[in-house]
């Protein structure tokens, strides 16, 4: 009952917030809200006893994104331009959608009903083969990063790709330079004080709390992705109180290029050294004499193969938009 | 394992691995050649899949070992050979085309980037193919169609960038379609391998989310897929791109969408929902047939030939969608035909545009007059294809053409409108082709120069291939037959006449 009530207090304040949003006219506002969007979510995907989406939403949603579109904000006018009134087309085509997700949601299972098709037959398999197969306790990181492995090497393109899009068009890796780099003039937060103290107080924590959840992922949630993300929160935090052009000698372009393409690399490199063992792509059983242990160690590699690109990409995002002038 | 059982995991690992190493590079022409050999192995790499689906046909492969629908399956028949000779032969066909071009819409610096992107699209494109999962559907579609969005902005109009942005919005809505409709399914059948789907599909009671999920599904590809009027980002996407990237997406992008239409309508919805097929022939002929029509009225009055190429190709998606419409089992050979005939054609006719924008510069028709005497080589390749595409009898449009009329003869009531309507919106096809030979062959050029300015040879040479190959499938189609057929036979598992 508890729960049910939180439940729906959570999703009316998304709904309002949602609103917010679509209403607002400020642009900094409207993004602000989208970060509070995000957390509601990530608390919505904790009720839901998805840890590990929840992280994930919590680190990139409200997180990274939130920074990104800021910095992104900097380079247009503060206010949405003057919009045309809403269309009967438009309007009809979304309510039509609404209506129609509404309609098949009356033919959708109860919440956690143990008969629900989806708990009926895969997942038990997972459940039950997970800890004689590959014996780590996470059964969603069994998933992502083995059964389910090549979608994940495919998310790690899409974010590879992502970071290629935004180098392509604004700048970084070898493309154009950065092209505030060379200005000396005080960046960010760095004449405050008070933000400058408490961001040194927090980044080596925010970094070795990235590198827990890199590591420690078998055993609880996360993995590569929330890593790199949280990863990514720390250096944009040094690079906001600091100046770009610190947080830029620490991990220099190249070395960002480096790490986006490494990690995508060093992801499919696992597949084929599968291969060359005389497996399937990906089967990494055949990885040590042991199936289990080289199944672990295959996730343990390409988790980390996840995480660099996902800093490389991310860093690389950031810092192209807030470099630009 | 020996190498011929990993040929359906190869087909994506090669141009997808080589892509971040072609990033790493630092000089443009390195970088085009490793793009270009990655793409040459695909090529390769498709042909050797498709003598073994002609030959005892191609196993299943189980993605890191763990046997579908637990893991992830690869499966390759007919159908999905097809496309990968399509996708694979077009972007072949746009790198060794567009060296030249290319060099000069992108700069040095940046072309290790493009040419990334590139293999990644490529690399999407053969994902989506192979996929026996339609989840892995959807991460090779966001992978293809990210990278695609990254080629297009690179055209050297800076309008480029305002048509790939609508491509993006427009894109994105189809690709999260296509995902709710998944997580319908998901939810009513506890799977995501395309083969278990459509086995406990038939045993769900409850089918309202499913009807939904279809709808979503179908809406969501059809917009990838560009069928009108939901094509409304493709003429703009398509005439910004830079020439070569236009060679390469025209050809076959759009018609991927239609495959994973094909795969979801045919093998996982057809024998299991009752009236499904009905109602998507409902939905879909209308659509088909305002497409062929308007879009190819549309085309006429263009004076940019690579937007009136963008929106014939409009027309020839309605076409596709026509034949698959009909849920039958000549409709389906003939949407699988014309996707293989039209993209000959549509690949062969933008190389040649990409020839005439290398030497004159750009694409109107008021730059082009007279560009047929300048050109004979060039403007002689370009006649073949529009004769293709047009369905002349002696070309691959014209085998194309003849089944859909067979198959659309073939539905009681509707043929002969039907047919009325193929062949009216031929004769436009006509029009609209014939408005830029004539000025090609007659018109005055701009600056009154007629001497001869042909391309480089390699390029003259590659350009005459493609158009050779329009007529070598028209004269002798077994090989697109024969895959169609093998494709039909595993999309309607022998339940349709």
């Amino acid at each position: 009952m508890t729960m049910l009530l939180i439940g729906v207090f959570l999703l009316s304040l998304l709904v309002i917030t949602a609103i917010a949003i679509v209403r607002s006219e400020d642009l900094f506002s409207a993004v602000m809200l989208s970060g509070i969007f995000s957390l509601l979510m990530a608390l919505n995907f904790f009720l839901l006893d998805a840890a590990d989406v929840a992280l994930t939403e919590a680190a990139v949603g409200a997180g990274v994104a939130t920074v990104l579109l800021l910095a992104g904000l900097r380079l247009i006018p503060p206010k949405e331009a003057p919009g045309r009134p809403l269309r009967a087309l438009s309007v009809t085509v979304i309510a039509a959608t609404a209506l129609l997700m509404i309609y098949a949601s009356f033919g959708q299972p109860t919440l956690g009903d143990p008969l629900a098709p989806t708990q009926q037959h895969i997942a038990p398999w997972y459940i039950e083969k997970t800890p004689e197969l590959i014996d780590i306790p996470n059964i969603v990181t069994a998933v992502l990063s083995s059964f389910r492995g090549y979608d994940t090497l495919g998310e790690v393109f899409v974010v590879l790709t992502a970071g290629i899009g935004v180098m392509f068009l604004l700048g970084g890796g070898r493309g154009k330079p950065f092209s505030r780099l060379d200005s000396q003039a005080e960046q960010g937060l760095s004449g405050h004080l008070i933000p400058k103290v408490m961001a040194r107080l927090l980044i080596p924590f925010i970094l070795l709390f990235a590198l827990f959840i890199q590591f420690h992922g078998e055993y609880s949630p996360g993995g590569g992705f929330q890593a790199g993300a949280i990863f990514v929160a720390g250096i944009i935090l040094y690079s906001l109180v600091r100046g770009e052009g610190l947080a830029l000698s620490v991990i220099p372009p190249r070395a960002l290029l480096l790490m986006s393409a490494g990690g995508a690399l060093l992801f499919g490199s696992v597949g084929v050294a599968g291969m060359l063992m005389g497996g399937n792509f990906l089967e990494y059983s055949v990885l040590a004499e042991n199936p289990v242990i080289g199944q672990h160690i295959g996730i343990i590699v390409i988790e980390l193969g996840v995480g660099l690109t996902v800093t490389g990409v991310l860093l690389s995002i950031f810092h192209a938009f807030a470099a630009r002038d | 394992m020996n190498l011929a059982d990993h040929l359906p995991a190869l087909q994506v690992i090669v141009p997808l691995m080589t892509a971040p190493l072609v990033i790493l590079l630092r000089n443009g022409f390195l970088a085009w050649l490793g793009a270009l050999l990655a793409s040459l192995a695909s090529f390769g790499l498709a042909i050797l899949l498709t003598v073994a689906v002609l030959g005892a046909g191609v196993p299943e492969y189980a993605m890191g070992g763990w046997q579908p629908p637990f893991g992830i399956s690869l499966n390759v028949d007919g159908l999905s050979a097809l496309m990968l000779l399509l996708v694979t032969g077009a972007s072949t066909l746009g790198l060794a085309g567009g060296r030249l071009s290319l060099r000069r819409d992108i700069d040095n610096r940046r072309a290790p980037m493009f040419y990334g992107a590139w293999l990644i699209a490529l690399a999407g494109l053969c994902g989506i193919a192979v996929a026996g999962d339609a989840f892995n559907v959807f991460v090779f579609m966001e992978i293809s169609s990210l990278a695609t969005y990254i080629l297009i902005a690179a055209g050297r109009d800076r309008r480029a960038l305002s048509a790939v942005f609508k491509y993006l919005i427009i894109g994105t809505i189809g690709a999260t379609f296509y995902l709710i409709g998944v997580g319908f399914i998901y939810m009513m059948t506890g799977t995501l391998n395309f083969a278990d789907m459509a086995l406990r599909l038939g045993d769900v009671i409850e089918t309202r989310p499913i009807i939904i999920a279809a709808g979503f599904i179908t809406i969501g590809l059809a917009l990838k897929a560009a069928v009108f009027p939901l094509h409304i980002w493709l003429p703009r996407a398509y005439t910004y791109a830079p020439n070569a990237v236009t060679v390469f997406i025209a050809a076959c992008s759009t018609k991927v969408a239609i495959y994973v239409l094909l795969r979801f309508n045919y093998g996982v919805f057809h024998g299991n929902l009752l009236a499904h097929s009905d109602l998507f022939t409902v939905f879909i002929i209308p659509l088909a047939l305002s497409g062929i029509l308007l879009a190819s009225a549309i085309a006429i009055y263009q004076g940019n030939i690579k937007k009136m190429l963008a929106f014939s190709s409009v027309a020839q998606i309605g076409y596709i969608a026509l034949a698959a419409g009909l849920a039958t089992h000549a409709g389906l050979m003939a949407a699988q035909l014309h996707m293989f005939n039209h993209a000959l054609a549509k690949g062969t006719l933008f190389l040649c545009v990409l020839a005439f924008v290398l030497t004159t510069g750009s694409a109107s028709f008021s730059n082009l007059a007279g560009i047929g005497r300048r050109m004979p080589w060039t403007m002689a390749a370009f006649v073949i294809a529009g004769l293709s595409l047009v369905g002349v009898p002696g070309t691959a449009g014209f085998v194309s053409k003849w089944y859909l009329i067979v198959a659309v003869m073939g539905m009681p009531g509707w043929g002969v409108p039907l047919v009325m309507a193929i062949i009216l919106s031929s004769l436009l096809a006509v029009v609209y082709l014939w408005r830029f030979v004539e000025l090609a062959y007659y018109g005055q050029p701009p600056d009154g120069d007629v001497s001869r300015m042909e391309v480089p040879l390699p390029l003259r040479t590659l350009i005459w291939s493609a158009a050779l190959a329009n007529i070598y499938f028209g004269l002798v189609p077994q090989l697109p037959l024969a895959l169609a057929e093998s494709g039909t036979t595993t999309l309607l598992g022998g339940l349709l006449p």
